[in-house]
C-alpha cells in the first residue's frame, strides 16, 4: 500500500516504512543510540531527498528516544546533571549546524559532507569500540578482570582533569570540569544538524571513554540529552529549510516506539561487552557501505540540483 | 462563436496556404479540437502517479502531435569529478525558463511529420527544447553547454519527467483520437499546459492550449500549505506529535 509524503513529495510502500521504523526502532532500544545512522541512509536509499532524510531523522529520533528514556529513567539510568550540561552544549551545537547545513546545500555540497563526516566518524568510533570491546571480551573469556575500573583509573591523571570549573555528578560517581560535557554537546550537536543523527553513536564512546561515565548511566543519560538536540534541530530545520516531513515522521516512529521497546528489553539481556562488539560491528558496515559508493564511479557523474547532487 | 471560429480559420488558411502543394478541398477546414478527461492531476495521500486521457477530433485527415508541457524554472545541473579519491560536485551549469514535466505524443513518425525547423520552432520533443543558460552561467562554451544539457535531459529522462520516446496517438477511426500521458509520482505541482496540433502535408495547420492543473489536495495540500506559511509552528507540532508518541508508546507497554 503506497503513500504519498507532502513534504518528499514522493510515494512509498507505507509497510516499508513501518517495517524501517520498527527495525530501526528496535536498535535503538538496544544499543542507546538514536538510531539515526542507520535510518538517515535507509532512507535516502529509498528515494527521500537527503534534507528531508535528515531533519525527519531527527524528528523521528525525539519519539524513539522519549520511549527509551521513559524506560532507563525508571530504572533510574539518567544523570539529568550530566545531561543538562552535555544539553547546553548541544543546542548551541545544533543551532550552528542547522546554519551550517543551509550555507552547505546553497553550496551543492550537502550530500558529500554529510557521507564524508558519516564515513569519518563511524570509522574511527567504529574501530575504537571493536577494538576495546572485543579485547575486553577476551579478557573476561580467560578469567581476568574486566578493564573498565582499571581504565577509569588511568583516565584521572589525563588532560581532561586539568580543566577549570570542575563539577560534582553524583549519579555518575565523577568529578570533572563541566567544559568536557559541554564540548561533546557541542560537537555532538552539530552532528545531529548536519548528519540527521540522534549522536548517540559519538554521545556514548565520548562519555564512557572521554568522561568516563559508568556504562550503566550512559545509554539512559545520552537518549535523555537527544530528545532535546533533536527537537531544536526539528524546530530548526522546519522553519529555515522546511524539510520536516510529518506524514513521514508519524510512520517511521509508530513503528520505532514500538522497536524501541522490545530492544531496550533485548539490551538488558546481552551483557555491555557483547552489546558494544555488535554495535561496532554495524557501525564498521554502515561506514564501509558508504565509503565505497563515494570511491565507485557514478552511474552519471552528472546530477540536477533538485536531486540534492546524490 | 464556433462557425466563427471556423469560418475565420478557413478564410486564414485560404489566404496563406493556397499554394500548389497545399490540398484545399473547398470548404473543407482545418480544425482540431481536444478536451482532457480530466483537467486536475490531484496529488492525495494515495497518490502514486496518474494517467490522464486526452481524446479530440480533427476536420479531414491529418497527423496529431500532442505536448505536455510543465512549468518552467531553473535547473542547477551539477558535475562530480574525483577529489582524492572521492567524487564530489566539482561544476555546476545553471539553466533557465526549463519546464519541469514534457511529455509527446504523436500519431506518426514525427520526423517524417514535420521537417527540422518546425520541430526546432515548436519545441516538438526534449531533443528540441530550447536552453536558455541563466546570466551566472552565461559565458561558458558551447561544448560544455551541450554537456550538462544532455546530462539535464538524460537525468529528466531517467526520472520520467521527460519522454524518452514519442508514446503513440491512437486514432480511431480517422477523425477520432486519443493518448494516454502518464504522470509519475514525483511529478513537480503547477499548472501545465497541453498543445495539440494537426498537421498536413508537413505543415502545423491547427494548434489547440488547454491548460491542466497538477495540484495537492486534501490533507496532503494542507500540510504542505502549513508547513510552507506556518514553518516555524509546523516544526512545533512536530516535535510535540513526537514527544506525545513516545510517551503514549511507553505507557501502553509499562500496564504489558
Amino acid at each position: 500500500m503506497n503513500i504519498y509524503l507532502p513534504i518528499a513529495e514522493i510515494s512509498v510502500n507505507m509497510f516499508l516504512l513501518l517495517g524501517m521504523g520498527g527495525v530501526v526502532g528496535f536498535l535503538s532500544g538496544m544499543f542507546g543510540v538514536g538510531g539515526g545512522f542507520m535510518m538517515t541512509p535507509l532512507l535516502i536509499f529509498i528515494g527521500v531527498p537527503p534534507t528531508v532524510a535528515v531533519a525527519t531523522g531527527a524528528n523521528q529520533i525525539v519519539a524513539s528516544s522519549v520511549s527509551g528514556v521513559i524506560a532507563h529513567t525508571r530504572r533510574k539510568n539518567v544523570d539529568f546533571k550530566m545531561g543538562l550540561m552535555l544539553l547546553i552544549g548541544g543546542v548551541v551545537g545544533s543551532t550552528s549546524g542547522v546554519w551550517l547545513f543551509s550555507a552547505l546545500k546553497a553550496l551543492g555540497q550537502i550530500d558529500l559532507v554529510i557521507k564524508l563526516s558519516y564515513v569519518l566518524f563511524l570509522s574511527v568510533i567504529g574501530s575504537l569500540m571493536f577494538v576495546e570491546s572485543a579485547r575486553a571480551l577476551w579478557r573476561k573469556r580467560r578469567g581476568f578482570n574486566t578493564s573498565g575500573t582499571a581504565h577509569k583509573r588511568k583516565d584521572h591523571s589525563g588532560w581532561q582533569h586539568k580543566l577549570p570549573f570542575k563539577m560534582r555528578f553524583r549519579r555518575s560517581k565523577l568529578y570533572i570540569s563541566a567544559l568536557l560535557p559541554l564540548g561533546v554537546g557541542f560537537v555532538v550537536g552539530i552532528l545531529v544538524a548536519i548528519m540527521g543523527v540522534g549522536g548517540g553513536f559519538i554521545m556514548v564512546p565520548a562519555m564512557i571513554y572521554l568522561l568516563g561515565m559508568p556504562t550503566s548511566v550512559v545509554i539512559g543519560t545520552s537518549l535523555f540529552q537527544i530528545i532535546f538536540v533533536t527537537a531544536n534541530v526539528t524546530i530548526l530545520q522546519a522553519a529555515t529549510n522546511q524539510t520536516v516531513d510529518i506524514v513521514l515522521t508519524l510512520l517511521l516512529l509508530l513503528g520505532g516506539v514500538i522497536g524501541a521497546q522490545f530492544g531496550a528489553r533485548a539490551g538488558m539481556k546481552l551483557q555491555g561487552e557483547q552489546l558494544r562488539v555488535l554495535l561496532a560491528l554495524m557501525v564498521l558496515g554502515v561506514c564501509v557501505k558508504l565509503g565505497f559508493d563515494l570511491m565507485l564511479i557514478p552511474d552519471d557523474l552528472f546530477s540536477l540540483g533538485s536531486d540534492g547532487g546524490a | 462563436m464556433m462557425t466563427m471560429v471556423l469560418s475565420r480559420l478557413v478564410w486564414c488558411l485560404l489566404f496563406f496556404f493556397t499554394l500548389p502543394s497545399q490540398d484545399v478541398h473547398g470548404a473543407e477546414s482545418d480544425e482540431i479540437v481536444a478536451a482532457l478527461d480530466d483537467h486536475v492531476v490531484a496529488i492525495d495521500t494515495s497518490f502514486s502517479g496518474s494517467k490522464v486521457l486526452l481524446f479530440g477530433a480533427t476536420e479531414g485527415e491529418g497527423d496529431v502531435i500532442v505536448i505536455v508541457r510543465g512549468p518552467s524554472q531553473d535547473e542547477v545541473v551539477r558535475k562530480k569529478d574525483r577529489i582524492m579519491g572521492v567524487w564530489a560536485n566539482n561544476d555546476e551549469v545553471v539553466f533557465s525558463g526549463t519546464p519541469v514535466f514534457y511529455n509527446i505524443a504523436t500519431s506518426g513518425n514525427l520526423k517524417e511529420m514535420v521537417p527540422a525547423t518546425t520541430r526546432q520552432r515548436l519545441e516538438l520533443g526534449p531533443d528540441y527544447l530550447n536552453t536558455y543558460l541563466s546570466s551566472q552561467s552565461k559565458g561558458i562554451s558551447d561544448l560544455k553547454k551541450e554537456e550538462f544539457w544532455n546530462a539535464l535531459l538524460r537525468s529528466k529522462k531517467r526520472d520520467g519527467l521527460y519522454a524518452s520516446e514519442a508514446t503513440q496517438v491512437k486514432f480511431l477511426g480517422k477523425r477520432l483520437f486519443r493518448a494516454d500521458f502518464f504522470f509519475p509520482p514525483n511529478i513537480p505541482i503547477g499548472t501545465y499546459l497541453v498543445y495539440v496540433y494537426l498537421v498536413k502535408d508537413k505543415n502545423v495547420v491547427s494548434s489547440q492550449i488547454t491548460p491542466l492543473f497538477v495540484s495537492k489536495i486534501g490533507a496532503e495540500a494542507k500540510i504542505y500549505d502549513f508547513a510552507r506559511r506556518h514553518s516555524f509552528a509546523y516544526g512545533i507540532i512536530a516535535v510535540l506529535i513526537a514527544l506525545a508518541a513516545g510517551w503514549l508508546a511507553s505507557v501502553i507497554f509499562r500496564k504489558k
